[in-house]
C-alpha cells in the first residue's frame, strides 16, 4: 500500500513539476518564436502578396480581436495608397491543418493573392499546393465573399490531380477567410484608417 | 563500477559510439543525414536532451519507484524534448523547419530511454553526465560524419552554419542517390563495415 502511494505521489509531482517547467519556457519563447515564424515562413507569403509595398508589412502589423482569438492583419502601403491587407486563415489537408495567406483589396473584395504557409502534405502529391504557383493563382481576382469548391464538389477551383483532399482544405480555409473578412471589415477599415494619418 | 569518469566519456566517442557500436536510434540517423548540418544539429539536441535527462534521472534514483520507473523516465525526456523544441524554434527557426518532426521524435530515441535505464538509474551523477555527455557527442559525430559523406557523394558540397560550401568543383556529377533515403542504408551499411574493419585489427 505505501509503495503504490509513492507511486502515484512521486509521480504526480514529477508531472506538475515538468509542466510547470513547459510553461514557464514556452511563455520565455513565445514571442521570439512568432517573430521567427513571421520571419521565415509568413514573411516571404507576406512579401509576395503585397508586391511593391513601400512599407514593412510585418513591422506595421495590427491585430484585431475576433471572439477569443486575435488575428494577424498585415498592411501594405502601395502606391500611397493602402487598401490591400493581408491576413492568415486555415483549412483542414490531409494531414494536419495548412495555413494560408490572403491578400485581399477592401475597395473591391476580390482577393489580390494567396499564399499557402505552413502545411505537413504529402511531399510531391499535396505539397504542390504550396511549390506549383499556378494552384494558388487561380484564386487571385476573386471575389473573397463566396463559397470555395473545388470542382468534383461542384464548385469553380482546379483541384490539383491527386490532391483532392489538399485542394478541399485550401477551398474551405478560402471560404473560412472569407466570413472572418466579412466580420471584421468594418475593424479592418478602422484600423486603415488611422494608419493613413 | 571501477571505470573513472573520464572513461564513462569516452567509452560514448568510440567503444559504444550509438549508432555504428550500439546501433540504436537508428530512425534520426537515416532520415536527416542529409547534410551535415542537420546531422550535427539533430545530434546537438539529443545531446543535450541526453545530459539533462541523465543528470534528472541520476538525481531521483533513489526517490523513483522502480515499477514506474519507466513512466517517470518518459516524463522527464518528454519535457526536455518539449524545452528543446521550443529554443529551437525561438533561436534556429530554419534548421527547425528542416529536422521538423525529428525533434519531437527524440522522445522515442532508444538511446535517451536506454541510457536513463541502463546507466543514469544506476550511477551517481558526475558518472551519469560523463555519460550522457559521452554518447551524446559521440552521436552527433556519428551523425554528422554520415552526413559529410552523403553530402558530399550525393551533392558534392558541405553545409556548415547555413553556408554551403562546394567541396568538390563543377566537374563533379552528384550522385544523388546518396542524399536520398536508400543512400542513407547503403551509407550507414558501409561506415558500419569501415568501424568493424577499423576495430578488429
Amino acid at each position: 500500500m505505501n509503495e503504490m502511494i509513492k507511486m502515484v505521489v512521486v509521480l504526480t509531482i514529477l508531472s506538475s513539476f515538468s509542466g510547470g517547467l513547459l510553461a514557464t519556457v514556452r511563455n520565455g519563447t513565445k514571442d521570439k518564436i512568432e517573430n521567427q515564424q513571421l520571419q521565415f515562413v509568413k514573411g516571404p507569403a507576406i512579401e509576395n502578396i503585397l508586391q511593391g509595398a513601400s512599407n514593412d508589412p510585418v513591422a506595421d502589423r495590427f491585430k484585431i480581436k475576433d471572439g477569443d482569438v486575435e488575428r494577424n492583419f498585415f498592411v501594405g502601403i502601395i502606391d500611397g495608397k493602402t487598401n490591400i491587407v493581408a491576413f492568415e486563415s486555415e483549412g483542414k489537408g490531409f494531414s494536419g491543418d495548412i495555413g494560408l495567406m490572403i491578400g485581399i483589396n477592401l475597395d473591391t473584395d476580390k482577393i489580390v493573392g494567396v499564399n499557402v504557409t505552413t502545411h505537413s502534405e504529402t511531399p510531391g502529391v499535396g505539397s504542390k499546393a504550396k511549390s506549383d504557383p499556378k494552384f494558388v493563382s487561380q484564386f487571385t481576382n476573386l471575389n473573397l465573399i463566396n463559397e470555395f469548391k473545388v470542382k468534383p464538389d461542384g464548385g469553380q477551383v482546379d483541384a490539383i490531380s491527386g490532391a483532392t483532399v489538399t485542394s478541399r482544405g485550401v477551398s474551405m480555409g478560402l471560404t473560412q477567410a472569407g466570413i472572418i473578412y466579412k466580420k471584421l471589415k468594418p475593424q479592418i477599415a478602422e484600423q486603415l484608417k488611422s494608419f493613413k494619418k | 563500477m571501477a571505470k573513472s569518469i573520464v572513461q564513462e566519456f569516452t567509452k560514448g566517442l568510440w567503444e559504444e559510439i550509438p549508432p555504428f557500436r550500439l546501433v540504436l536510434g537508428l530512425c534520426p540517423v537515416l532520415a536527416v543525414t542529409k547534410t551535415v548540418e542537420n546531422g550535427i544539429g539533430m545530434g546537438m539536441a539529443t545531446t543535450f536532451v541526453l545530459v539533462c535527462s541523465n543528470i534528472l534521472v541520476s538525481l531521483l534514483r533513489n526517490i523513483i519507484p522502480n515499477k514506474v520507473r519507466i513512466a517517470c523516465f518518459i516524463i522527464i525526456i518528454a519535457t526536455f524534448v518539449t524545452v528543446v523544441e521550443l529554443l529551437m524554434q525561438a533561436y534556429a527557426y530554419p534548421l527547425f523547419l528542416k529536422l521538423g518532426i525529428f525533434i519531437p521524435l527524440i522522445v522515442v530515441n532508444c538511446i535517451v530511454l536506454g541510457r536513463s535505464e541502463a546507466f543514469a538509474f544506476k550511477n551517481p551523477i558526475l558518472p551519469s553526465l560523463a555519460d550522457g555527455l559521452g554518447i551524446g557527442i559521440g552521436f552527433t559525430l556519428a551523425l554528422g560524419s554520415l552526413g559529410a559523406v552523403r553530402e558530399l557523394i550525393g551533392n558534392g558540397t558541405l553545409t556548415i552554419w547555413e553556408t554551403t560550401i562546394p567541396v568538390l568543383g563543377s566537374w563533379y556529377q552528384p550522385f544523388t542517390f546518396m542524399v536520398e533515403a536508400p543512400g542513407a542504408f547503403v551509407g550507414l551499411g558501409l561506415m558500419l563495415c569501415l568501424m568493424n574493419l577499423v576495430g578488429s585489427k
